[in-house]
């Protein structure tokens, strides 16, 4: 019986990393796909708005000879990877407030990070899904051909440029509670991307809209996608630098919400 | 340990997890700190107001928690102990009240800790999962775990505890056995029947704690036993009944916080 077994004095002292974090990236996976709330919502959402938004005009080209069809399938990915981002975080980190999931984890021997890692992870894997299927739908249903390289950079572009959207989440999550998360997330991103040309192309939007999209992250984010088409109208540099910047504002947010809920609750 | 609402049970025993910080003070677990890694890969906890997430199923979410540990239990030895075998496949989110306070038990002793925090483990058990924890705690006990556990229940510290500790806002005011903390407080208690209802402050100047007094009943106790029912043959009180029995931990208990409140 293992119970009466004294521990062996040579034994480890703590449990390894590697398999802590595959089992907590493995059971969050399970946890959001079993929410269907989440998993359809991030898998048929953005493929729904670009059957409206982007399908009836897959075949014509923007004036620099860009697809315009590709054009809109980077500029809904970005959507995509972002929502998965603001509302996996976000929804996510609120409820498990709610059912006081993080007053038990903070006293078992997982690191915090390792919780976090798993996290980020998981939204990334739902991110890469969300990807596939909504890039595979451009081009069996809309017939938009581009090189595979093409389709692969601006998927590792976005991913890779998603920081601030994870740290969105997060504040939204702890500034948040569980019952308001949902629409706060809706609130926040759904205008968001709508004023950074993610759903139409900015030419098309009023010119208030065109005057402040440039000081918005989702513009920025959506300057990704499209580079990985040339047809970026920022200098990446300067993108990068905007986002960099709005990741540290939303971090800020989420951990001053997180440390005065500590000590609310910990003291 | 034991103490009523408010005492500071559940308080200590954040101190001792590392969950809250000190104001003045150091706690240590295996002489590390508490939020050690180290420290915590030999803690079980159960702690009050805390949940899992509702999605994952017992099995699954237990097979996670054992991972967080270095020489886990197998998963269908800890979900036996507590008592969760046939709910292995069933979602966290189904469970009932009683149940889920078990599978919280489960997560405390999957990893096969040294030591077990508990913050009133049996709040919402129903007598049989009672039943069934009270088995574990002496199985686990009896393996050489080191088990700490806050309580209200006196019956309950009684039955589990070898070593008892009473707070009271905040302050211990016993640290004993529950033999020792028996001997300390008035060992006897005397419930007697009058002929008649008792007047106001006819049982005053006893060498005993007064207890209640309603109508012709009261209930007394004290360490002489025959002194008092020298003294109130002598006031010539017609008693009708009479019994003198051990105090248990209950009394003991009434008697410490009294005092406590004297002192104050």
């Amino acid at each position: 019986m293992t119970a009466s077994a004294p521990r062996p004095a040579a034994g480890p002292d703590v449990a390894p990393l590697g398999r802590m974090l595959w089992a907590q990236t493995w059971s969050e996976l399970r946890i959001r796909w079993r929410i269907p709330a989440f998993s359809l919502t991030i898998v048929a959402l953005p493929v729904l708005f670009f059957t409206f938004f982007g399908l009836p005009y897959a075949t014509q080209t923007l004036p620099d000879g860009t697809s315009l069809g590709a054009y809109l399938l980077a500029s809904f990915a970005a959507y995509s990877v972002g929502s998965v981002m603001v509302f996996g975080f976000g929804i996510g980190v609120a409820t498990e407030r709610g059912l006081k999931v993080d007053v038990l984890m903070r006293a078992t021997p997982l690191p915090p990070y390792i919780a976090i890692l798993a996290k980020v992870l998981n939204a990334l894997a739902y991110a890469l899904l969300s990807l596939v299927i909504l890039i595979g739908y451009g081009i069996v249903v809309g017939g938009i051909r581009q090189d595979l390289t093409v389709w692969l950079d601006m998927i590792a572009r976005l991913l890779a440029g998603s920081v601030p959207f994870i740290a969105l989440g997060f504040a939204i999550g702890y500034l948040c509670g569980p019952n308001v998360a949902p629409a706060v997330a809706n609130l926040v991103y759904l205008p968001l991307s709508f004023a950074s040309g993610l759903f139409m192309p900015l030419s098309q939007l009023p010119g208030f809209v065109r005057g402040i999209a440039p000081y918005l992250p989702a513009y920025h984010y959506g300057q990704l996608g499209w580079s990985a088409l040339g047809a970026n109208t920022e200098r990446l540099p300067v993108s990068l630098a905007w986002l960099t910047g709005y990741t540290l504002l939303f971090l800020a947010i989420a951990v001053r919400a997180y440390r005065q809920e500590e000590s609310r609750k910990f003291g | 340990m034991l103490g009523p609402n408010g005492a500071g049970k559940t308080t200590s025993i954040s101190l001792m997890l590392g969950l809250r910080q000190p104001t003045a003070g150091r706690a240590r677990l295996f002489g590390l700190p508490p939020t050690d890694r180290r420290a915590r890969s030999r803690c079980g906890v159960m702690l009050q107001e805390s949940g899992t997430t509702s999605v994952l199923t017992v099995r699954e979410i237990v097979d996670v928690f054992r991972t967080y540990y270095p020489a886990p239990l197998p998963a269908e030895r800890a979900l036996s102990m507590a008592g969760l075998t046939e709910q292995a496949g069933a979602r966290v989110g189904t469970l009932s009240g009683g149940q889920r306070q078990r599978l919280y038990f489960a997560l405390a002793i999957c990893g096969d800790p040294d030591i077990l925090f508990l913050d009133e483990p049996t709040v919402g058990m129903d007598v049989e999962a009672r039943r069934a924890f009270t088995a574990s705690i002496h199985t686990l006990s009896g393996t050489g775990k080191t088990i700490v556990f806050t309580t209200h229940y006196l019956r309950e510290a009684e039955e589990l505890a070898r070593r008892i500790i009473v707070i009271d806002r905040g302050a211990v005011i016993a640290d004993a056995s529950p033999q020792e903390l028996k001997a300390r407080v008035p060992g006897k208690k005397i419930t007697l029947v009058a002929g008649r209802p008792f007047a106001p402050g006819e049982l005053d100047g006893l060498p005993a704690r007064v207890l209640y007094v309603v109508g012709e009943r009261a209930s007394l106790l004290s360490n002489e036993p025959a002194a008092v029912l020298r003294e109130l043959f002598r006031r010539g009180v017609d008693m009708v009944d009479l019994e003198v029995t051990g105090a248990d931990l209950e009394e003991a208990f009434l008697a410490l916080t009294r005092r406590s409140e004297d002192a104050a």
